[in-house]
C-alpha cells in the first residue's frame, strides 16, 4: 500500500517584548529561579493581568505578513487546568476569537513553491518550569518564565513530507525573526513546535487519525520525529491495528516517539472569556499604520536579491534566511562596484564559516561588513588575490584593521609589474633548461612547475594571470 | 461620639475636641467590649492602627487633613492588607499575609483613614448569611439570634454596632446591600468599573465590587469618594473622572422619576416589608419627586443566571488555593494528586465546594452551550431591561431584601432558599449598576432596608437620593439596644 504523510503543526514562538505579557515582569532568559516573577506571576490573590500592548502589535505584524484576516475583536479565554508551574490553575490564552485569522505562506522545497495554510494565530501566556532533577524526588517550581508572551501559530494539515513541514518551520522562523517579534532562539526555547502526523492511503480524501508529537526544538528533530512517526502509523496500520490519538513525546536520545496521553486522558479545558480581560479591538486605522511599517519580507527580499544583484536562487535564499545576514550583505555589496557574487561568496563562505566555527551570529561578526567590502575592493582591483585575500581575511577576524592596512603592513601586495616578473621567469627558466626543453616538446604540464616555483619565492604574491601570461609567452618562444 | 457624623468626627480631629489616636483607641475599645457577641472583627490591627492615628495627627496639626484624615475604619478580609492577615474568611488563607495592599485599601489609606482591623465574612464571599465563615457566623446586633447578611456581614454588624464609622464591603450578588439592609445601616456599591478590583480577592470577577458600608448616605459619599477612580492595574476599571458625590448630595430631588418594578411588588414581597416601602416611597415622593411603576421584563432569571455564572468564574478564581506556593497546604502529601485534593478539600469550606463544583459542570464541554453560554443572553436581556427602565426613570427602587434577617441556621441547609434572599439585588451586578441600601424602618424590630438603583455611574445621584430620604427620616440614626453606651 503506498501511503500519503499529512502534517499540520502548532508553533509556538516567543515574543520579544521586554516585560510579561499580564505583568511588568522582566522576560529576559536566564535569571536565577523565581527572581523574575511577580506577584501577578505568581497569581496571588487579588491580583489582576494588564495586556502587554507590544505583544498585541507583534502579533498583529506576524498576521499582516501572512496576510491574515485581523479580527477586529478578539478575546481572552481561561484555559483550565492544574499544574504546579501554572500558578493560576488556568492559563490565559485565546479560544473561539483568536486575533489573527486564516492567513498564508509559501514554502519552496526542492524549487517547488507551496502555499501552507495558517489557520490562526493566538495570543497565550507561558508556563513556569517544573524542574525534576536534583530536588531528591521532589519537583522544583521556575516560574521566571509564567507569563511570558507567546505567539501560537497553528497551520493547516497542508504538509506532505518531513521536509515540507521543516521547510515551513523554517519560512516561519525565518518570518518572526524577520519582523523582530521573536529572537527564535530554539536551544533557549523561544521557538518550539508541536507536530500534529496521521497518514492515509495514497489518493484517500479523509485524513487519517493524528498523533500530536509534543516539544519539538530543532529541525532535525522535527524531521526525525516525522519520519519515526510516519513509520510507526505504518507498522500499526499494516499490522491490523488503527493509530489512537494521542499526545506523544519525541526522545532525541532514543530517536522514537513515546505516547504521553491518549484522547480519553485528555483534559476537558473548560474554556470560558476571561473576566479580567477587556476584549481586543483593533481599528482599520491602526491596522494601516502597522502595514506601512512593516519590513520586506523573506520571499520580497530573495526575489530582489535575484534580481537586483544577480544571485542565484540558491544564494538567494541562504542569505535571506536570516534579515541580519541580508542587511549585512547589503551594506557590504553597496561599498563594492560589480562584484556582487563575489561578496556573496565571501559572505557564504569564509565568513559564515568564521561565524559557525566560533558559534557567532552574524550580528555578532568581528569583520564589519564595511571591512569585508575593503577586502573583496582589493581582490577585484587585483591587489590582492583570492589567494591571499583568504590570509588577509583571517588576521582581519582577530583584528579591527582594515585590509588596506593589512596587505601594506604583512607586504601582501600582488606583483603583477611585468618587468619584476619577467625578471624572475628569465632566472628562473635558465636554471631550468631541462623543464624549458620539455615543455618545448609539449609536455605543457611543466607549466605547474614553473608556476609553483615562482609563486614559492613571490610567496604566492605573483598575480596569477599576469604571471600565466608571461610564462606562456616566453615558454613558448 | 460612636454615633457621630464623619464631617461631625473630622471637626472634632480638626478642632482637637479629640486626637486621632483618642478616636482610634475609643473605637478599639468599642471592638473590644462588644465584639465578643458579635464576632464582626477577624483581625485587629491595633498597634499599626494607633501608629497611623498619629499620622494622622501629625497631619491634622500641620493643616494638611481631609475629611477622612484620621478616621478609623475596618476593612472587609477580602482585600488585600500588606502585612496583615487576609483570609477572606476562609482556612485556606488563615495564614496568608498579602505584600501589597488593595487598591481601595491604599486610596484610603492616602486619604489618612486609620485601618483598625479586618471583618469577618462568608467564605470567599459566598454566602448571604455570613455563617459560611472559616472564624464562625456573625451575630446581627438588632438580634443576636439572627443573621447579620452576606457576605460582607461583619462589616454591617460592626457599622450597626458602631465599631467603627466605615467600614469596607464588596458586593458580587447582593454582598453590602444585603447586609446593609439587614443590620440598619446604609451601603453603596457603585456601577462595575468604578472601584479597583486590584488586591480584592476575586469571587466572581464580572460581578465583583467593592463599595462603602457607613452609618449614612452621607458618610457613605465622602468614603466611596476616596475608593473610586481609574487604576491601571485593573484592566476593568474605568477611565473616567469620579463626580464630586459630596456636592450633589443637598442638590433638591424635585421633579426625579423614581420607578417601582412591579416585578419586585409581588405577593411573594413580605408584607410588613412592602409597607416599610411604600412608606419610604411616600417619604421620597414628598420631596417632590415623581413614582412611576416600570416593568423588568426578565429580572426572575437574574438568580439563575447569576448562580451560573458566578460559579463559573469562582471555579476559576479559586484554581490558583492549590497548596503549591501560599495558603493551606495538607500535611505529608504523598503525590501531587494528593496534594490538591486534600489541600483544596481540607481547606475549603462546603458552600465554596458547591459553588466550584457548580462552575466546573457548567463549563465543562457539551454543557457550556446550555448554561454559561445561555447565562450570558440572560444577563445581556437583564441588561437591556433596566435600560429601557432608564429612558424613562431616574432611580429604580424596591425593597432590598425580601425578608428582615432570619434566624442563624435557618436556611445553611436549605442553598436555594438562601440564594433566594438575594432576589431583588442580583440583577443589579449582572447589569453592572450602581445600587445601594438604605435603612427604612423596622418589622419585628428588625430593620428593613431601601434598594435604590442608579445608571451607570450616577452614584452622585443614588446618595444625592438617599441623602434626601435621611434628612427626612432617622431610621439611619438608630443604635441597636445594648450598643447605645459610651
Amino acid at each position: 500500500m503506498q501511503w500519503e504523510t499529512v502534517i499540520g503543526l502548532e508553533i509556538h514562538a516567543q515574543l520579544a517584548t521586554n516585560s510579561k505579557i499580564f505583568s511588568a515582569a522582566s522576560t529576559a532568559y536566564g535569571a536565577a529561579p523565581n527572581t523574575q516573577a511577580c506577584a501577578v506571576d505568581l497569581g496571588l490573590p487579588g491580583t489582576l493581568p494588564v495586556l502587554n500592548e507590544q505583544a498585541v502589535r507583534h502579533a498583529l505584524m506576524f498576521g499582516l505578513a501572512v496576510g491574515a484576516d485581523i479580527a477586529p475583536y478578539s478575546v481572552f479565554a481561561r484555559k483550565n487546568y492544574f499544574y504546579p508551574d501554572l500558578p493560576k490553575g488556568y492559563q490565559i490564552s485565546q479560544f473561539d476569537l483568536p486575533i489573527v485569522g486564516l492567513g498564508k505562506l509559501d514554502i519552496n522545497v526542492d524549487g517547488v513553491t507551496k502555499t501552507i495554510g495558517v489557520t490562526r494565530a493566538h495570543l497565550e501566556e507561558d508556563a513556569g518550569k517544573s524542574l525534576h532533577e536534583d530536588y531528591h524526588g521532589m519537583t522544583g517550581v521556575d516560574l521566571n518564565r509564567a507569563g511570558t508572551p507567546l505567539l501560537e501559530i497553528v497551520s493547516e494539515p497542508d504538509m506532505r513530507s518531513a521536509a515540507e513541514a521543516v521547510a515551513y518551520v523554517k519560512m516561519v522562523h525565518t518570518l518572526v525573526q524577520y519582523l523582530g517579534i521573536c529572537d527564535g532562539n530554539m536551544q533557549e526555547g523561544s521557538f518550539r513546535c508541536d507536530v500534529n502526523v496521521s497518514i492515509r492511503p495514497m489518493g484517500q480524501e479523509a485524513y487519517g487519525t493524528r498523533a500530536e508529537i509534543k516539544n519539538l526544538n530543532s529541525f532535525r528533530f522535527i524531521e526525525k520525529a516525522i519520519a519515526h512517526e510516519v513509520e510507526r502509523q505504518i507498522d500499526v496500520i499494516e499490522s491490523g491495528q488503527s493509530v489512537v490519538q494521542e499526545t506523544r513525546l519525541y526522545d532525541a536520545d532514543k530517536d522514537e516517539t513515546r505516547s504521553m496521553r491518549s484522547k480519553e486522558e485528555a483534559n476537558d479545558y473548560r474554556y470560558f472569556p476571561d473576566p479580567d480581560l477587556l476584549p481586543v479591538e483593533i481599528s482599520s486605522a491602526l491596522l494601516e499604520q502597522m502595514r506601512d511599517k512593516l519590513p520586506e519580507l523573506p520571499a520580497a527580499k530573495k526575489q530582489r536579491f535575484q534580481q537586483q544583484y544577480g544571485l542565484s536562487d540558491y544564494d538567494a535564499e541562504v542569505l535571506t534566511a536570516q534579515r541580519a545576514l541580508a542587511d549585512y550583505y547589503e551594506d557590504s555589496v553597496s561599498r563594492v562596484a560589480n562584484e556582487e557574487k563575489l561578496v556573496a561568496n565571501w559572505v557564504m563562505g569564509d565568513l559564515s564559516a568564521g561565524l559557525n566555527r566560533e558559534g557567532l551570529d552574524i550580528t555578532d561578526c568581528p569583520v564589519s561588513a564595511e571591512r569585508l567590502a575593503g577586502l573583496v575592493l582589493r581582490i577585484s582591483d587585483q591587489t590582492i588575490s583570492g589567494k591571499i585575500a583568504k590570509r588577509v581575511f583571517e588576521l582581519m577576524w582577530g583584528s579591527i584593521d582594515s585590509a588596506d592596512t593589512i596587505i601594506d603592513r604583512e607586504g601582501l601586495k600582488q606583483i603583477s609589474d611585468s618587468g619584476e616578473l619577467e625578471k624572475m621567469i628569465d632566472q628562473l627558466m635558465a636554471d631550468n633548461m631541462s623543464q624549458v626543453e620539455q615543455f618545448r616538446e609539449g609536455k605543457t604540464k611543466v607549466m605547474g612547475f614553473f608556476v609553483g616555483q615562482l609563486m614559492k619565492q613571490t610567496q604566492g604574491k605573483a598575480n596569477p594571470q599576469e604571471l600565466n601570461k608571461l610564462l606562456q609567452a616566453k615558454l613558448k618562444k | 461620639m460612636y454615633n457621630q457624623s464623619l464631617k461631625q468626627l473630622s471637626t472634632g480631629l480638626r478642632n482637637k475636641a479629640f486626637s486621632s489616636v483618642e478616636l482610634s483607641h475609643y473605637f478599639l475599645q468599642r471592638i473590644k467590649r462588644f465584639d465578643g457577641d458579635l464576632n464582626s472583627v477577624i483581625t485587629l490591627n491595633e498597634e499599626a492602627a494607633l501608629q497611623s492615628a498619629a499620622q494622622a495627627d501629625k497631619s491634622i496639626s500641620m493643616g494638611e487633613a481631609g475629611l477622612l484624615t484620621g478616621i478609623p475604619l475596618l476593612h472587609k478580609d477580602i482585600f488585600c492588607t500588606e502585612g496583615l492577615r487576609t483570609s477572606c474568611g476562609s482556612k485556606m488563607l488563615d495564614n496568608f499575609i498579602a505584600p501589597y495592599n488593595a487598591t481601595a485599601v491604599e486610596k484610603l489609606a492616602q486619604a489618612g483613614a486609620v485601618m483598625l482591623g479586618k471583618t469577618n465574612m462568608d467564605e470567599f464571599a459566598m454566602g448571604s448569611s455570613n455563617e459560611t465563615s472559616f472564624y464562625g457566623g456573625v451575630k446581627n446586633p438588632w438580634n443576636l439570634q439572627t443573621v447579620p447578611g452576606g457576605s460582607s456581614g461583619g462589616s454591617a454588624a460592626a457599622v450597626a454596632a458602631r465599631l467603627a464609622p466605615l467600614a469596607s464591603g464588596t458586593d458580587t450578588g447582593g454582598s453590602i446591600r444585603q447586609p446593609a439592609a439587614f443590620c440598619g445601616i446604609t451601603g453603596i456599591k457603585p456601577t462595575y468599573g468604578r472601584v479597583s478590583r486590584y488586591g480584592m480577592i476575586a469571587f466572581a470577577s464580572s460581578l465583583d465590587q467593592g463599595g462603602a458600608m457607613a452609618k449614612s448616605a452621607e458618610d457613605a459619599a465622602i468614603m466611596l469618594q476616596s475608593m473610586s477612580g481609574f487604576d491601571e492595574k485593573d484592566s476593568t476599571s474605568v477611565d473616567r473622572p469620579v463626580d464630586d458625590l459630596l456636592a450633589h448630595l443637598d442638590r433638591p430631588i424635585k421633579g426625579l422619576t423614581i420607578g417601582l418594578p412591579k416585578e419586585f411588588f409581588s405577593d411573594d414581597l413580605d408584607a410588613g416589608i412592602a409597607e416599610k416601602i411604600e412608606q419610604a416611597i411616600d417619604a421620597i415622593k414628598s420631596a417632590g419627586a415623581t413614582i412611576k411603576e416600570i416593568s423588568l421584563p426578565n429580572i426572575n432569571l437574574s438568580v439563575p443566571a447569576y448562580y451560573v455564572v458566578a460559579p463559573a468564574e469562582c471555579s476559576a478564581n479559586l484554581s490558583r488555593f492549590d497548596g503549591v506556593r501560599f495558603g493551606y497546604r495538607c500535611e505529608e502529601p504523598k503525590d501531587l494528586e494528593d496534594l490538591y485534593k486534600r489541600s483544596r478539600g481540607e481547606g475549603f469550606g462546603d458552600e465554596v465546594k458547591r459553588r466550584i463544583m457548580i462552575g466546573a459542570y457548567v463549563l465543562s464541554a457539551g454543557y457550556y452551550d446550555a448554561y454559561y453560554k445561555k447565562a450570558q443572553q440572560v444577563r445581556r436581556l437583564i441588561q437591556q431591561d433596566f435600560a429601557r427602565a432608564f429612558k424613562d426613570v431616574d432611580i429604580i427602587a424596591s425593597a432590598t431584601a425580601p425578608s428582615v434577617a432570619f434566624a442563624a441556621g435557618e436556611k445553611k441547609d436549605d442553598p436555594v432558599s438562601m440564594y433566594l434572599s438575594d432576589i431583588f439585588t442580583i440583577g443589579v451586578n449582572l447589569a453592572g449598576l450602581p445600587g445601594m441600601s438604605v435603612p427604612c424602618g423596622f418589622v419585628d424590630d428588625k430593620p428593613v432596608g431601601l434598594q435604590l438603583i442608579g445608571n451607570y455611574f450616577e452614584e452622585a445621584r443614588l446618595l444625592n437620593v438617599a441623602h434626601q430620604y435621611q434628612q427626612l427620616t432617622d431610621w439611619h440614626l438608630r443604635v441597636p439596644a445594648g450598643y447605645e453606651q459610651e
